[in-house]
């Protein structure tokens, strides 16, 4: 197999919410070798009580067709979905970004901010802890123009994920 | 499943066995301790189900193994918590990496004092979450009942495998509800066995064109059951293809036919390595292209178009690039493609299919297994070969462990059905052999069940002839020692110059003193001249027999492709060595 053609894909999972099924999941990308770049899971249908799994990755397309076929034969795995490859989809990530500064460093942050649509959540004198959701490379974008301005700190959800259009998963 | 949950009656351990015996099980493999004793209780105050009491753990799995394999039907392990279940990892991924469908259950401590680090407690399900199929730890007795059932459908069903269960203490002394196997559905798990019929007539079309076919068949065949081994052996006779066969596919398709070419791979044979090499479509059925079968990927069979039949999706494409792939089992799908091939009256290319055979019938011509028998020190294929005359027309099933004994028997003893053959081929586990051996002979009593093992790899379980005696088994051990680890020896000498660092048992047991102490006969043979008459008596003791074989000590497994050498680069025997040194990008390779 060799490194040319690595691809990113974005993959949609419905899980059994039990225990142990993150453990799999994430077993199953550490014991075969295959790259998480980001995961995100919580429940989503608290009837069935199933969850979903986002999982941003990267990989030959051999590779990421293993991983798919891997992930679908897990028992508590319901659904598989490579919304990279069904089509249009939006990607959203939320970070909170904590900011630390003053005078003229505490004022650049704050405009930036605005441009960036982020919002203030938390403010001391000293600080300021911003909300801001968009693509990964858009919070990539605000979180380094902040490091020069006093950036103390920052927590990322991951990249959740929906497919366009009237479909369902 | 209805949601009305029935009355609690009789105790967890009661329901457990009500639910193995409502899944037809009649025999459990295991070995008590603390975390169990109340299913323990319980199987004292039946009939209905056997309990056969190992020595190790370790070798209860493989006796459920050997159980499974040879009958189709699940085998079922019983151990306790901690050091019981950790005991049952090797064979748990033995099971795993060969698709036998297995029910692991093992002891937990009671739930309240799970994460305690209590006495005998480990984080079973964590622990063999990566060599199951699926595990459960039931924590809620209203779910025992559903859990073992649903663990039945899953290891057996799709590509089989091992399954644990994971069982506090407490659930097995409260009160629980018992639901029949026929009111549990899985919601997620139903894989899939009929193809889709557009993959079929495309795998119909080009094995029609085909100027130079082989089919390459695997575990798969046997998985599905002996109605899929009747289908391929139909299948391949109808087209007058050649057929070769995987380690693990041994006995899907009879020895003795002239289209049978012998094993693929490593120690495959030369015709059946080159026409793999050199065909032009190759028919995959339940083989998944290991890497002891495909040598170096990037010379694999370059110039073939590829069907892979396989019920397990993520193994289409996995190490392979495959034409045609078709999920399906592989029974199902033999069914679709034979009733399409009549249907459209298909004929082979025979002008084509004449030269194929012209080709390979001089590969055969080479002779690659050939090897040479002086009158006095027996030669490990040579006592194979004999033991393979004297027990042919016997209902004879065979086990191994793990090593050059091993490849040696997968050459020389000829399978003419499914399920006779019984070797750990993924996961390549010294110690398999005895145990397994012991599960075959349990679940067929009066037939002839050989273990040929290697002296290294039988001292591995060598406790399980105290088992094999306390049951009165009689299994045959049938040892070629040559005083080495032999596969490792072979590999430094080839590999390593020679240098044969710590392959060498040195102060190995007397094999006859020591069956002797077990309870069991011990025979030797150091000379050809006393080979036949061992043999002889070793079947027709009617008890556990180890039969001590002094074979040559430097002899080495031929043909042979080194790691990292593709098909059309063997060794076929000891001439060959020098003249073409292992790269080192192969030398990384085991």
């Amino acid at each position: 197999m060799n490194d040319k053609n690595i691809e990113r894909h974005t993959i949609a999972l419905l899980v059994d919410n039990e225990p142990g099924v993150l453990a799999r999941v994430i077993g199953l990308f550490s014991g075969r070798g295959y790259n998480i770049e980001s995961l995100t899971v919580a429940e989503t249908d608290p009837y069935e009580k199933l969850s979903r799994i986002t999982v941003v990755t990267t990989g030959t397309p051999m590779v990421i067709e293993q991983i798919k076929a891997q992930l679908d034969r897990l028992v508590p795995v319901h659904k598989v979905s490579d919304l990279t490859m069904v089509g249009p989809h939006v990607e959203r990530e939320l970070a909170l970004v904590k900011v630390a500064g003053t005078g003229e460093k505490r004022v650049e942050s704050l405009r930036i901010a605005d441009i960036f649509r982020a919002k203030v959540i938390d403010s001391t004198i000293g600080s300021f802890v911003f909300e801001i959701t968009g693509s990964t490379e858009k919070i990539d974008a605000f979180i380094k123009l902040m490091e020069p301005l006093g950036l103390i700190e920052v927590s990322r959800t991951g990249v959740v994920a929906i497919a366009r259009g009237d479909k369902g998963l | 499943m209805s949601n009305a949950i029935p009355p609690a009656e009789q105790s967890g351990a009661e329901v457990l066995l009500r639910a193995l015996k409502d899944q037809g099980v009649d025999v459990i493999f295991g070995y008590p301790g603390g975390a169990v004793l109340p299913i323990y209780d319980a199987l004292y105050q039946q009939n209905s189900i056997r309990h056969i009491l190992v020595r190790q753990e370790g070798g209860a799995v493989h006796a459920a193994e050997g159980y499974a394999r040879s009958t189709g039907k699940v085998g079922v392990v019983l151990v306790t918590s901690g050091p019981g279940a950790t005991n049952t990892v090797t064979g748990l991924t033995d099971a795993l990496m060969d698709s036998v469908p297995i029910i692991c259950l093992t002891g937990q401590v009671p739930t309240h004092l799970i994460g305690n680090d209590a006495f005998q407690e480990a984080d079973t399900t964590g622990i063999t979450r990566p060599c199951t199929k699926h595990n459960y730890l039931v924590k809620d007795s209203s779910q025992l009942a559903r859990i073992i059932h649903e663990a039945f459908h899953v290891a057996r069903s799709g590509r089989p495998g091992p399954v644990v269960i994971d069982l506090p203490k407490d659930i097995l002394i409260n009160k629980a509800p018992y639901v029949a196997p026929e009111e549990v559905r899985h919601k997620s798990y139903n894989p899939r066995v009929k193809a889709d019929p557009d993959r079929i007539a495309e795998a119909v079309d080009l094995i029609a064109k085909a100027k130079r076919p082989l089919f390459y068949c695997g575990g798969g065949v046997i998985n599905s059951g002996p109605r899929a081994s009747e289908l391929l052996t139909q299948f391949v006779r109808m087209t007058g293809f050649p057929c070769t066969l995987t380690l693990m596919g041994l006995g899907a398709f009879p020895a003795s036919d002239p289209l049978f070419l012998g094993m693929v791979g490593m120690h495959g044979t030369y015709e059946a390595n080159l026409a793999m090499h050199g065909c032009d479509v190759m028919i995959a059925v339940g083989a998944r292209f290991d890497d002891r079968v495909t040598g170096k990927l990037s010379a694999f069979s370059p110039n073939s178009k590829k069907i892979h039949i396989d019920i397990d999706p993520s193994s289409i494409n996995k190490n392979v690039h495959v034409n045609v792939p078709i999920v399906g089992d592989v029974a199902h799908v033999l069914e679709d493609i034979i009733a399409l091939w009549k249907r459209r009256n298909c004929k082979p290319d025979g002008k084509a299919l004449s030269e194929w055979w012209a080709q390979i019938d001089q590969w055969r011509a080479r002779e690659c297994l050939k090897y040479r028998q002086d009158d006095k020190i027996i030669k490990p294929q040579y006592a194979i070969q004999r033991l393979y005359e004297l027990t042919k027309d016997r209902d004879t099933y065979i086990t191994t462990e793990v090593g050059q004994h091993q490849m040696w028997a997968a050459q020389f003893y000829k399978f003419e059905k499914p399920n006779r053959w019984m070797t750990s081929g993924g996961l390549g586990t010294m110690g398999y052999g005895l145990p397994a051996a012991m599960g075959v002979q349990i679940a067929h009593p009066d037939a002839l069940v050989i273990d040929i093992a290697g002296e290294a790899s039988i001292l591995m379980n060598i406790q399980e002839l105290s088992t094999i005696a306390q049951y009165r088994l009689p299994v045959k051990a049938f040892i070629l020692n040559n005083q080495y680890m032999g596969m490792v020896r072979q590999w430094q000498e080839l590999l390593h110059g020679g240098r044969y660092s710590e392959s060498y048992t040195a102060a190995l047991p007397d094999f006859v003193k020591l069956a002797e102490a077990f309870h069991c006969v011990g025979l030797r043979a150091r000379t050809v001249a006393e080979l036949d008459d061992v043999i002889k008596e070793m079947i027709e003791t009617d008890r556990p027999v180890v039969a001590d074989i002094v074979v040559d000590e430097k002899e080495n497994c031929f043909p042979m492709i080194p790691s990292g050498a593709a098909h059309n680069e063997m060794l076929l025997g000891p001439e060959d060595k020098a003249a073409k040194p292992t790269s080192e990008e192969g030398m990384v390779l085991v």
